[in-house]
């Protein structure tokens, strides 16, 4: 018991907020905070794009699925983490890797439910769209797309999970800035109440972003009357 | 070969030339693998023509609609259809992500114009305080008329109508019956009802058919006066005779 309260292992409450509020007023903690937001915020801003972009195009044509949906299945069958150094042998060690990381742990999420999402809209839907004159361009924008926007919101909600753990493997590279920087840096120092104010700052993070996900389902899905949990 | 007609009779489609009828179907024929579902299968329809198709679950209505309305064009035979058509559906088939009105619209350029006549048309069938309803939020009924003004909003030559109040209930059918006659008599489309309810047929149709066995085995003009009446005695045995076509006992 005494073990495992010791304080050299495990601060107390106040003593991890006393850190925490030396980090704030410093602006330490709010730099390399910011620092990591914009590796994650880049990476999910290419990653959706590539991922709804390519979902609609395998979801519509034939050779798209050839080319984008079977490549999708292989880079999802490999942990995304094992890419990491054929990504440092091409983009170097400074930003891009740390990002493309994250944009390909987003690009797999999105690409798989929104991929699915479109292959399952209703057909009979589609067939009434038609009947009623509805071109291509309707079609996609009218029916295809809002018919594939709550599984597009599921793989938005697993892309927010795995770009923080994306975050955290990027950061292991050569990183000047970041949280995963204060965190080795933390690690070598022995400074545990540092290491126990970024896992309250990562809690934050993820609970932040599931609140994010959380408010464009309820915004964008109010079409739909479904269980809510009663 | 037989689809290479098809096709090329289909080319020709809405050149005119339906003063005299609306629809023609000559010899359609459609098999599923082996199954035959239509055998030389014909029916040409006057404008403003109302018919109604009765036939058994199963024998083929639902397919021979599915080929006026060009959703099947893989068949045999020739047929001749309108340009402008609407289908209703025996479920709504509305975008629940869609408002009300914008379903209506749907497939219509979205012009203030088109606005105001979805609008207008909603008013028709009484549902335009739900115009920017969501229609999960619709009755069943409600949806359904939703699905009859997305359909009437086109100005149809041909309205095709598969079971469109099979899952309504008997009150609210009665409700539709009046709707739809309503309707009809202002816009005057050429109308092809498919319908289970042999009394829903006689009240509404100028012309029923039966279909069996991929053909037509009997068609029959309505020629009661309206508003049409169950108790009157003709229409008693007008529904005994179709009753026993379709080999159901009457009782
Ligand atoms: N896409 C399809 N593939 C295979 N068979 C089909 C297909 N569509 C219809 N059939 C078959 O064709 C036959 C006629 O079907 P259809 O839907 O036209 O019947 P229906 O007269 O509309 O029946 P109901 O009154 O029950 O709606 C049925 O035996 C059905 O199994
Ligand atoms: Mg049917």
């Amino acid at each position: 018991m005494a073990q495992l309260l010791d304080p050299r292992t495990t601060p107390g409450p106040m003593t991890v907020l006393n850190t925490a509020i030396t980090m704030l007023g410093s602006g330490e903690l709010q730099g390399h905070l910011w620092a990591s937001l914009q590796r994650v915020l880049q990476g999910l801003a290419i990653g959706v794009s590539l991922g709804v972009v390519g979902a609609l195009v395998a979801g519509l044509a034939r050779w798209g699925e050839n080319l984008i949906d079977a490549n999708m299945e292989i880079l999802h069958a490999v942990p995304n983490f094992a890419f990491l150094p054929v990504l440092i042998a091409w983009f170097g060690i400074g930003e891009e890797p740390k990002v493309a990381l994250i944009t390909l742990s987003v690009w797999i999420a999105i690409h798989i439910n929104t991929y699915s999402a479109i292959r399952n809209v209703d057909a009979s839907l589609v067939e009434a769209a038609r009947t009623f004159g509805v071109g291509r361009r309707e079609l996609i924008t009218a029916v295809i797309l809002p018919g594939a926007l709550p599984g597009f919101l599921v793989g938005l909600r697993l892309a927010l999970t795995a770009a923080w753990l994306a975050l955290i493997f990027a950061e292991t590279i050569n990183a000047p800035t970041g949280l995963g920087r204060m965190m080795s840096d933390a690690r070598e120092y022995f400074r545990i109440d540092v290491i126990f104010v970024l896992l309250g700052v990562y809690a934050l993070l993820g609970l932040a972003s599931l609140a994010v996900a959380r408010f464009l389902e309820s915004w964008l899905l109010s079409w739909r009357r479904s269980f809510d949990g009663a | 070969m037989a689809r290479d007609q098809t096709t090329l009779e289909r080319a020709l489609l809405g050149r005119g030339d339906h003063h005299d009828h609306a629809v023609i179907a000559r010899n359609v024929g459609k098999a599923f693998d082996d199954h035959a579902v239509l055998r030389d299968f014909s029916l040409e329809m006057r404008p403003s023509e109302f018919v109604a198709l009765l036939g058994r679950s199963g024998s083929g209505k639902s397919t021979f609609l599915r080929v006026l309305g060009a959703l099947d064009t893989e068949v045999d035979g020739y047929v001749r259809i309108p340009r402008h058509r609407a289908i209703v559906f025996q479920d709504p088939r509305l975008m629940p992500w869609l408002p009300v009105l914008r379903n209506v619209t749907l497939g219509l350029p979205q012009t203030r114009e088109v606005k105001e006549h979805g609008l207008a048309t909603l008013a028709e069938v009484g549902l335009q305080d739900h115009a920017n309803a969501w229609p999960r939020t619709l009755s069943g009924g409600e949806a359904q008329r939703v699905a009859l003004a997305r359909a009437m909003v086109r100005e149809p030559q041909l309205l095709l109508l598969d079971e469109p109040f099979g899952a309504l209930d008997a009150l609210t059918r009665i409700r539709m019956h009046a709707l739809l006659r309503e309707l009809y008599r202002k816009h005057r489309p050429a109308v092809l009802l498919v319908t289970h309810d042999v009394d829903e047929a006689i009240l509404l149709a100028d012309r029923v058919l039966v279909l069996t066995e991929g053909r037509i085995s009997l068609s029959t003009k309505i020629d009661l006066p309206a508003p049409r009446n169950r108790s009157d005695p003709r229409f008693a045995a007008l529904r005994r005779h179709l009753l026993t076509e379709l080999g159901v006992e009457p009782d």
